[in-house]
């Protein structure tokens, strides 16, 4: 398995290996040393997570159209009400 | 019979050039069915490279050339589409060039809502048996997406209905991309927004959304019929951003549907499909961050009671010796008869191993031994030669200071000294036995007075049994031999 970096991972990501963790530790029967990596890991994947569920911005755009209906690639901001 | 036409005046049949005929039925027909509405069956359908439209229009027993012009296509309400029932709307025209009449349409309707259903199902079983409503190449939509493009009107209350649900649940950046939703228009518009919308390359994060919404509030089967249109379900079928629809009320099913990834009921539900509730979220992150946090304190606490209680084991060792204290204790007892065996072996192993050695080492060594012997033996020989020697000499010196005379004086006086002893003690001894015997007399008649033999003398008797005395009759055991005494002899009974 090719190690994604945590910073990298989406938010299912770290929330399913997250879980994993845990499951792991309360399965018991991992060395100290390890626990203590293991807690690491998931102080890590739980920070991701919070930081895409923290990330919540809510700008909305539209795409300016040409005659022909097609994307001028320039954007205007849309008001909210 | 007359083979040459002559002008005859006696007929009154006119007569007419070709092109006079002609020119003459087209003003006739056109005339007469200047604005017709047929209805009936569209038979094949061509489109001629020029962009007209030519298609059959036929019921059982007939069939009606038809046409639309590339300039009225787009004012049609409905492709024109094998099989489909129609009702067509325009002037009939005739091609005197070719002896043909046509029909011009310029509108072009399904013929009553069954007839479009028929339709609609004949067109979905074609796409389904194209593949295009696959299961499997259904895209996932992203957990959560960085950036949703809404394909729809951006006047209706679609738009603001997706970006409050959204708010609600978890604000996310819109791009809109904005169409008609209704009419000829609306299929060529949408799928030009699909197209566009996956035009943007990936490379441009922020810009190219992860998902699409294709919304559109409810209305009629013809409202929305633009959604049925194969255009746009291919163009949805073929996006590789995946594609959520929300076309009418829940009721409402159109083609795009079929071929989108999800098909939301609304266009409110599709902002509920487009993004998980960040609070459920939240909430389920602190939840699993309280496990976490549990988890690892219990382990500790786990490792840190097993500490304690192997550092008490360490406090008294006897307990941590216990077991391996009895495993040694049997195996002590164990020890001595296992030496033995093993004793036994190894005598075995080594009387074999001697057997070998003996007659050579055994030989040798008792040479050294003899050596050493002999060795030994010369010396204390000469030894005690030289003592002897020493004791000899010495002995000399003291035989010569004894004289023979000296010898012989000293034993003179020591044999009278003897004599006058000796002399002394016969007296002595004399005088000392004559009193011992007279003693002996006295006490021996003074025994015999007394003992029982005198009582034998006077006449009684003694019973003797295994030389005891019997003085009861209850001693009297009648398997020995009993022995009577009188004072002449025994006598065995």
């Amino acid at each position: 398995m090719t190690e994604i970096l945590v910073s990298e991972m989406s938010f299912e990501e770290a929330m399913s290996e997250l879980e994993e963790v845990i499951g792991q530790l309360e399965r018991g029967n991992v060395p100290l040393e390890d626990s203590i990596k293991l807690y690491e890991r998931g102080a890590e994947l739980k920070k991701r997570c919070e930081k895409k569920l923290m990330d919540a911005e809510e700008k909305v755009q539209k795409i300016t159209l040409d005659k022909d209906g097609n994307s001028t690639g320039a954007v205007t901001e849309i008001e909210r009400k | 019979m007359k083979l040459i036409d002559e002008d005859d005046k006696s007929r009154n049949v006119p007569e007419y050039g070709v092109s006079e005929i002609s020119a003459s039925i087209k003003s006739l027909i056109e005339g007469e069915f200047s604005r017709v509405r047929v209805r009936g069956e569209i038979g094949r359908v061509f489109t001629a490279r020029s962009g007209h439209l030519y298609y059959d229009i036929k019921d059982e027993k007939s069939v009606l050339a038809a046409v639309t012009f590339k300039g009225q296509v787009s004012g049609l309400a409905i492709v024109p589409e094998e099989g489909l029932e129609v009702t067509a709307t325009g002037k009939v025209t005739s091609f005197g060039s070719q002896s043909k009449y046509q029909l011009i349409v310029d509108d072009l309707k399904v013929a009553g809502i069954g007839a479009l259903m028929a339709m609609l199902e004949k067109r979905k079983e074609t796409l389904q048996k194209e593949g295009f409503f696959n299961e499997e190449n259904k895209k996932r939509i992203p957990y959560i997406p960085n950036l949703i493009g809404v394909i729809t009107s951006p006047q209706g209350a679609v738009l603001s209905d997706i970006l409050h649900r959204l708010r609600d649940r978890f604000p996310r950046n819109v791009v809109v991309w904005p169409v008609t939703v209704q009419g000829e228009k609306c299929a060529v518009e949408v799928s030009k927004a699909i197209r566009g919308f996956n035009a943007i390359p990936v490379s441009k994060r922020g810009y190219r959304p992860d998902v699409l919404i294709i919304a559109r509030g409810g209305g009629s089967i013809e409202d929305l019929w633009g959604f049925n249109e194969e255009v746009v379900v291919k163009e949805v079928a073929n996006s590789s951003i995946p594609i959520i629809s929300a076309i009418g009320h829940e009721t409402d099913t159109t083609l795009i549907d079929y071929a989108a990834d999800i098909r939301a009921p609304t266009p409110s539900a599709a902002a509920e499909i487009v993004v998980p509730v960040r609070v459920n979220l939240l909430a389920e992150l602190r939840s699993l961050e309280a496990r976490l946090i549990n988890v690892i304190a219990k382990v500790h606490e786990v490792k840190a009671e097993r500490l304690t209680y192997l550092f008490r084991f360490l406090n008294r060792p006897e307990e941590l010796l216990a077991s391996p204290s009895d495993k040694l204790q049997s195996i002590s007892l164990r020890m001595p008869k296992a030496l033995n065996y093993a004793i036994q072996a190894k005598r075995l192993n080594s009387e074999s191993i001697m057997a070998g050695l003996r007659s050579n080492l055994l030989k040798n060594v008792m040479t050294i031994a003899q050596n050493l012997f002999d060795d030994h033996f010369q010396s204390i020989r000469r030894l005690i030669g030289s003592q002897v020697k020493l004791k000899r000499s010495t002995f000399d010196g003291i035989g010569v200071r004894l004289s023979n005379q000296k010898l012989k004086k000293n034993l003179e006086s020591a044999e009278e000294k003897l004599e006058a002893l000796n002399k002394k003690l016969s007296f002595l001894t004399n005088i000392e036995l004559q009193e011992k015997s007279k003693r002996l007399q006295y006490k021996s008649q003074l025994l015999n007075n007394l003992s029982y033999r005198t009582t034998l003398e006077r006449g009684y008797s003694v019973v003797w049994i295994d030389e005891k005395i019997i003085s009861s009759k209850f001693n009297i055991k009648k398997e020995k031999d009993m022995v009577i005494e009188f004072k002449d002899g025994k006598y065995l009974l």
